[in-house]
């Protein structure tokens, strides 16, 4: 069973739901960004979506636009992010690491490449946001014979016939776009996020993840009702934009606040 | 005879193209390619378009012989396919008729656009209030800057301006943020992508609405000059005014296909915006794999050019294959050549060209002197230049 599948089902059997922070690798600096996973760890965290940053993010709003611009300021590739991913493992090597980011950093490398790199240095699962199932197959092949789940999402706009598409690709978990936008937008409709989940549960066994616009400990639980995972990205990047400063502190307590509001018992 | 038919059904030119974008905009592109099939087949959509060409563009361009300019440089006969001439001054208006008449029929009522030298903003701009349509472009802070007099232009044809601070502020930040702008009200807009790039059906729509330029063209050289040309000389960007005047003589044996990218400061210098001509690999951007300028790891290089619409680190997929394949050539002309073959046609021919087009110009002013006088080399034309003349000003020391 891969690391993502045993968090999921350690999850399901306490009735509990995932919590997935987001942090851009190499912001504010490379050498920080370890001790953020594990910072984030200590909050509460279930999975970390590892941000790779990349010159145009055009699926992303300002908040990680500007952590992409900090991260690759200091030179962040993904050669020295799978690096920080084997550090992180050798203090921790149960959280899964899912890096998230967009194709060209990876076309670049090579799949074969970096499917054998990552999983090297555990790496459990890769999200490229401009990789729709239309173009993946051959690249989903290559990361699954690697050990490496490839991460699918779904939105608002996808039709049940290609949540089955995805269904047939996917491994470990899928991330629903809880909205139609970028990153960090403001529009999260929780009511048309569960009428949507409970039509595509009818063609995806695996679970599901929900994020985009999630920005605090009320929208996480509301959330938290109808997906079994909640995502939350830009909101967190907020927080390492506020300069490095107790940094690790601070995001520990803000997730924190995050886990209790979706592991409250529910009346 | 070889039946060149690309894309295939998922958009690939060989191993180029394809739909690389974010799950929200797929079901928008499968809706787009299906009307788009029905439109192209449908009549009365067909007899609009080339009713607006006729009418409302002013086409068909003139195939102007640049009798005086050849005899100069002492080789080839250099004609010109003037798309200069066409309303808006450039090649961009085919295109912008084409996807706004989409638009009308898809029941949208917002379009949005990007643009580099904002030929293709203006001409966005234009159709949007010649069909009733709200239109907001982007465009790159640096572009807003080096192309005032289009800025301007869009203002006055009502459209919104949204100058883009992020990444190096040109085309290709502006693309971006109109990729962000579409995800966002994909249910209301409709995005006029202004180049053959992009992901399908984009690259093939944009070749087909452009494809009149070489269609007008082999009809020309027939009526004009009794033969077809030596060689078509066109310069890319993303690569649609080349597609445009190439695309109906893929078939045609015996005529080179040319594509002059930017050359920048020197393709050797790796300042410039030339991804055939320098190898660059092949990667993901824009919805679409191509040669792509880019560093070891996958991030975008800054390119370089003096002018504005070839500012471009890609090319459009087809550009991509028909390189691959051999069956046109790609090369590039640097800034100072693009100025030199600029200012010969201003003097010799009373003709101020885009500074993009003035890329083909200076392949041509190569090439011409070494063939002989009964050779024909055609050069697109894209754009007039009004819109450089304060770069040229500029260049020149002189304040306007
Ligand atoms: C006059 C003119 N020619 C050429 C181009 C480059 O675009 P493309 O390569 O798509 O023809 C532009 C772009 O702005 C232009 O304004």
């Amino acid at each position: 069973m891969s690391r993502i599948q045993k968090t999921f089902s350690r999850l399901q059997a306490a009735g509990r739901q995932a919590l997935i922070p987001f942090i851009t690798a190499g912001d504010p600096a490379p050498s920080a960004t370890v001790g953020l996973m594990h910072a984030l760890v200590a909050g509460g965290a279930d999975i970390i979506e590892l941000g790779v940053p990349f010159t145009d993010p055009s699926a992303d709003g300002p908040v990680i636009q500007r952590a992409a611009e900090r991260a690759l300021a200091h030179g962040t590739s993904l050669r020295r992010i799978i690096a920080m991913v084997a550090e992180f493992r050798e203090r921790d090597a149960d959280t899964p690491v899912v890096l998230m980011g967009y194709a060209n950093p990876v076309e670049a490398m090579g799949y074969e490449a970096f499917g054998a790199a990552a999983a090297k240095a555990g790496i459990d699962g890769l999200l490229t946001v401009d990789l729709p199932p239309e173009e993946a197959a051959a690249r989903a092949a290559i990361l699954k014979r690697h050990g490496v789940a490839p991460i699918f999402l779904l939105a608002p706009t996808t039709p049940p016939e290609r949540a089955q598409a995805v269904a047939r690709l996917a491994e470990g978990y899928v991330y629903y776009v809880s909205l139609k936008g970028v990153t960090g937008a403001a529009n999260l409709d929780v009511a048309s996020v569960a009428a949507k989940l409970a039509e595509l549960r009818a063609h995806i066994a695996l679970p599901i993840g929900v994020g985009f616009g999630i920005r605090d400990a009320e929208s996480a639980r509301a959330v938290a009702a109808v997906a079994d995972a909640v995502v939350i990205g830009s909101r967190v990047v907020q927080e390492v934009e506020q300069g490095e400063a107790g940094l690790a502190d601070r995001l520990t307590a803000f997730l924190g606040g995050i886990r209790s509001a979706i592991d409250a018992p529910r009346p | 005879m070889s039946q060149y038919s690309f894309p295939d059904a998922a958009g690939h030119f060989g191993q180029f193209g394809g739909i690389f974008v974010a799950e929200t905009l797929i079901p928008a592109l499968d809706e787009l390619r299906s009307e788009y099939e029905r439109a192209r087949r449908d009549p009365a959509f067909m007899a609009e378009y080339e009713y607006e060409l006729k009418h409302y563009v002013g086409r068909p361009s003139p195939l102007y012989h640049a009798r005086r300019w050849s005899e100069t440089l002492g080789g080839a006969q250099i004609w010109l396919k003037r798309e200069d001439l066409n309303h808006t001054g450039a090649h961009k208006v085919n295109n912008t008729i084409g996807q706004a008449l989409l638009a009308r029929r898809m029941g949208k009522k917002r379009v949005i656009a990007e643009t580099g030298a904002g030929q293709h903003g203006v001409a966005s701009a234009t159709v949007a209030a010649r069909y009733g349509l709200e239109c907001v472009v982007y465009m790159g802070a640096e572009d807003v800057a080096r192309q005032a007099p289009n800025v301007f232009r869009m203002k006055l044809l009502g459209a919104t301006v949204v100058p883009v601070q992020s990444g190096s502020k040109t085309l290709k930040d502006a693309m971006n943020e109109a990729m962000r702008d579409w995800v966002t009200n994909v249910d209301s807009t409709y995005y006029i992508i202004g180049t053959c790039a992009g992901p399908h059906p984009y690259p093939m729509l944009v070749r087909d609405f452009q494809a009149v330029i070489g269609e007008e063209c082999k009809q020309q050289c027939a009526d004009q000059i009794g033969r077809q040309p030596d060689a078509v000389v066109a310069c890319v960007g993303g690569g649609s005014n080349a597609i445009g005047i190439f695309y109906p003589y893929i078939d045609v044996p015996g005529v080179r296909l040319i594509g002059v990218e930017a050359g920048g400061l020197g393709v050797e210098t790796g300042r410039h915006a030339a991804p055939l001509t320098s190898g660059a690999p092949i990667g993901v951007l824009h919805g679409e794999r191509v040669n792509l300028m880019q560093d070891e790891n996958g991030q975008i290089i800054d390119t370089h050019s003096i002018s504005a619409g070839l500012d471009y680190p890609g090319v459009g997929p087809e550009h991509c294959h028909l390189n691959e394949i051999q069956r046109a050539e790609y090369v590039a002309a640097t800034d100072d050549e693009a100025l030199v073959a600029f200012h010969d046609l201003c003097r010799y021919e009373g003709i101020i060209p885009a500074l993009e087009s003035s890329h083909a110009l200076a392949h041509a002013r190569k090439i011409a002197p070494a063939m002989s006088p009964d050779q024909v080399i055609v050069v697109n034309l894209s754009g007039r230049g009004d819109k450089d003349i304060p770069t040229i000003a500029r260049l020149d020391g002189i304040e306007l």
